[in-house]
């Protein structure tokens, strides 16, 4: 079982990537596949980051990555703001340039590069995100 | 990440090294700004020593690419992007937004 607390600094992206790529690793993903899984991650921490933790100080992101069979589950807790990925619109990416969406990106890539994205808030205990992807 | 600039008569060529993500798209999207500042909008961006970039990333390539487009007074074009960078630009719909060619030389030669 890997679970690690992070700063919630993006100057832990690096760190996070790393845990993840360790873990895909052992658990025989591609390396075309464990650099998406460090992208989904990535998103999924920054968007924690800048949006659940905007303006808090000093708090923690807690990471738990593992292989459960042939899927990896990546979960991440925080107890900043309720920041639900399903409820960000999806950029339309067929726009024009002057008409591109700048956000919402993040989100997007996450659903795309895993198989399933969940999400659940609670008072109690935080809000939980959970991005699982089968080794194919 | 490390980005050098130089300049050429045509264009700017800004190559950027290591990985841009949340932590570092800010200095990146500062060195795009700043040749904009200085009237240049004819930018290659050279990507063949990347590793790795998030959408972070992205969004500094987007806000630059309008930027320089606008007025029609230039382009951004992209250099040497490394194969899972590509996928995932591929997949958030830019690789349409952006030129890309395969060596710098090619790149400052197009404008």
């Amino acid at each position: 079982m890997t679970n690690k607390t992070f700063p919630a600094k993006f100057e832990f992206l690096d760190e996070i990537r790393e845990l993840v790529a360790q873990v895909a690793a052992e658990g025989g993903f591609t390396d075309k596949v464990i650099y998406s899984l460090q992208l989904a991650a990535d998103e999924a921490a920054s968007n924690i980051i800048e949006h659940a933790y905007e303006g808090v100080p000093d708090a923690t992101l807690d990471i738990n990555c593992d292989m459960q069979g042939d899927t990896i589950v990546i979960t991440m807790r925080d107890r900043g703001k309720p920041f639900d990925p399903s409820k960000v619109k999806q950029p339309n990416l067929k726009a024009d340039l002057s008409d591109r969406q700048i956000g919402g990106l993040g989100v997007y890539l996450m659903r795309k590069l895993m198989d399933e994205v969940s999400y659940q808030s609670s008072s109690s205990t935080g809000n939980l995100l959970k991005m699982t992807k089968r080794r194919g | 990440m490390e980005i050098t600039t130089q300049e050429f008569k045509h264009c700017d060529l800004i190559k950027v090294k290591g990985r841009v993500d949340s932590a570092t798209a800010p200095d990146f999207a500062k060195a795009l700004e700043k040749a904009n500042d200085e009237g240049h909008f004819k930018i290659a961006v050279d990507m063949s020593e990347l590793e790795y970039m998030s959408s972070a990333g992205f969004r500094a390539l987007l806000a630059t690419q309008r930027n320089c487009k606008r007025y029609n007074r230039g382009e951004l074009v992209l250099v040497g992007v490394p194969e899972r960078i590509r996928e995932a630009l591929e997949l958030a719909g830019f690789t349409e937004l952006f030129k890309t060619f395969d060596d710098s030389i090619a790149a400052v030669g197009s404008f």
